[in-house]
């Protein structure tokens, strides 16, 4: 092997990438709060019993399972811009995560929500709580505790999602920094690899901090 | 010249013929994977511990950096170390690879779901190590995990359209190639979306038929 390394460009812009990797948490996170906040009322639909409000969920559900990630963000980045309606490589990136991180939390809520026992809603109507405060502060509750680990899952492939910005053109979360530094300088093994490193530590920093924050919350 | 036009049957069986691509090298990977998966699988839950760790360390790294950066890192070693492998076979091999991680902890979990008196049993009615492998574990595991394996090929599938990114022409690297001709994204998106859709859906449904019908026995 004749190929010189030269790892002094990329300490050089090891700044920039760090940037980039605060942007990549920023947005697997907010990809990740509205995609749970979503899901809930997706699998609550779905388990309304009512067509009308099962069928859409049931759409999205499997539209997000059943199709690439990247075909998704490609339908907004692309295909919104066909209806007149211009998004950034930012924005589809974010909604694209959001819309697949909803449609598998809803399937894993869905589950969820089944390990929670029907007595439990019956005993907190009949303590006088309303349908809503039941759901907010009795079932949901016990529902989160019964699939965090798989929302810990989803969480980690929300990170690994959000490389996919680079191919709709966005250089400003990790992966785009560094194809930006690698179209440059063409030191792509070494730009890369450093990405790599980062994107592990970023995964296993919000495993270990789910793990922590399972601890605080969860425990008896 | 004529430029543009409307989506003809000759740009429709490009899409499937794109679609094609993908299908094969989801086969290659997911043959790959499953091998190697097994492998690594039984290393991890038959190996001493040490061994078994530091295996499940190294495969978890493939599960922690995001699939492009796999690509392109695999894609520069090809060129590094000049082995001039066309870029199907990096696209195979990497997601391969990738597919062994995940498949390794399937394995895993589907021989440890073996419950320890029914191994040992067959152990003491005489059987060998290999036999009792081959007999008792691993067709009673495979009962267990594969609605998880059909999950996988088919999160292997959906992964395959990243590989448009190191220049193979996939269904939805095609789609955009067809998309430049006939400039209308929203139709020819909906059309491969439509296509994923029905390669992946049928298979879906019946793995969660399988889950709930050998879950019950």
């Amino acid at each position: 092997m004749d190929y010189e390394f030269q790892w002094r460009p990329v300490l050089r812009s090891l700044p920039e990438m760090l940037w980039g990797a605060l942007q990549t948490i920023e947005i697997a996170g907010l990809a990740m709060m509205l995609g749970t906040v979503l899901a809930i009322f997706l699998a609550l639909a779905k388990r309304s019993g009512k067509k009308y409000l099962s069928l859409p969920a049931d759409m999205w559900i499997e539209t997000a399972r059943n199709t690439p990630a990247l075909f998704q963000i490609y339908m907004l980045y692309f295909g919104l811009g066909s209806l007149g309606l211009q998004v950034g490589s930012y924005t589809a990136l974010l909604l694209g995560i959001t819309f697949n991180n909803a449609g598998y939390l809803a399937e894993t809520f869905r589950g969820g929500f089944a390990a929670v026992p029907e007595t439990q809603t019956r005993a907190a109507r009949s303590l006088g709580l309303g349908a809503v405060q039941t759901q907010w502060h009795i079932v949901i509750p016990q529902m989160l505790r019964a699939v965090f680990h798989a929302m810990t899952n989803q969480m980690v492939w929300s990170v690994l999602m959000s490389s996919l910005g680079v191919i709709v053109g966005l250089t400003t979360d990790l992966t785009g920094v560094t194809q930006k530094l690698n179209v440059v300088t063409y030191r792509t093994f070494e730009y890369f690899f450093v990405a790599a490193c980062l994107y592990y530590l970023i995964s296993k920093a919000f495993t270990l901090s789910a793990r922590v924050v399972a601890w605080r919350l969860f425990r008896y | 010249m004529y430029f543009g036009g409307s989506f003809s049957r000759g740009d429709f069986l490009f899409l499937l013929s794109g679609a094609v691509t993908t299908l094969s090298i989801t086969l290659v990977a997911v043959v790959i994977g499953t091998v190697l998966g097994v492998l690594f699988g039984l290393i991890r839950a038959g190996a001493p511990w040490w061994i078994g760790n530091t295996l499940g360390a190294v495969l978890d790294v493939f599960r922690s950096v995001p699939l492009l950066i796999q690509l392109v890192l695999f894609n520069s070693f090809n060129s590094m170390l000049k082995l001039n492998w066309p870029t199907f076979t990096v696209g195979c091999i990497c997601l391969g690879i990738y597919a062994s991680a995940f498949c390794t902890e399937i394995v895993r979990s589907g021989v440890g779901a073996v419950p320890q008196t029914t191994r040992r049993a067959a152990r003491s009615l005489g059987l060998t190590w290999r036999q009792e492998l081959t007999s008792i574990t691993l067709p009673i595991a495979t009962r267990i995990v594969f609605p998880s394996w059909i999950g996988l090929t088919l999160g292997v599938m959906k992964d395959t359209a990243l590989v448009l990114w190191i220049g193979i022409v996939e269904l939805l690297r095609s789609s955009q190639i067809v998309t430049s001709r006939v400039q209308e994204p929203l139709l020819i998106l909906g059309i491969t979306g439509l296509i994923y859709f029905v390669m992946s859906f049928p298979i879906a449904r019946l793995g969660n038929q399988l889950e709930k019908k050998w879950g019950t026995q």
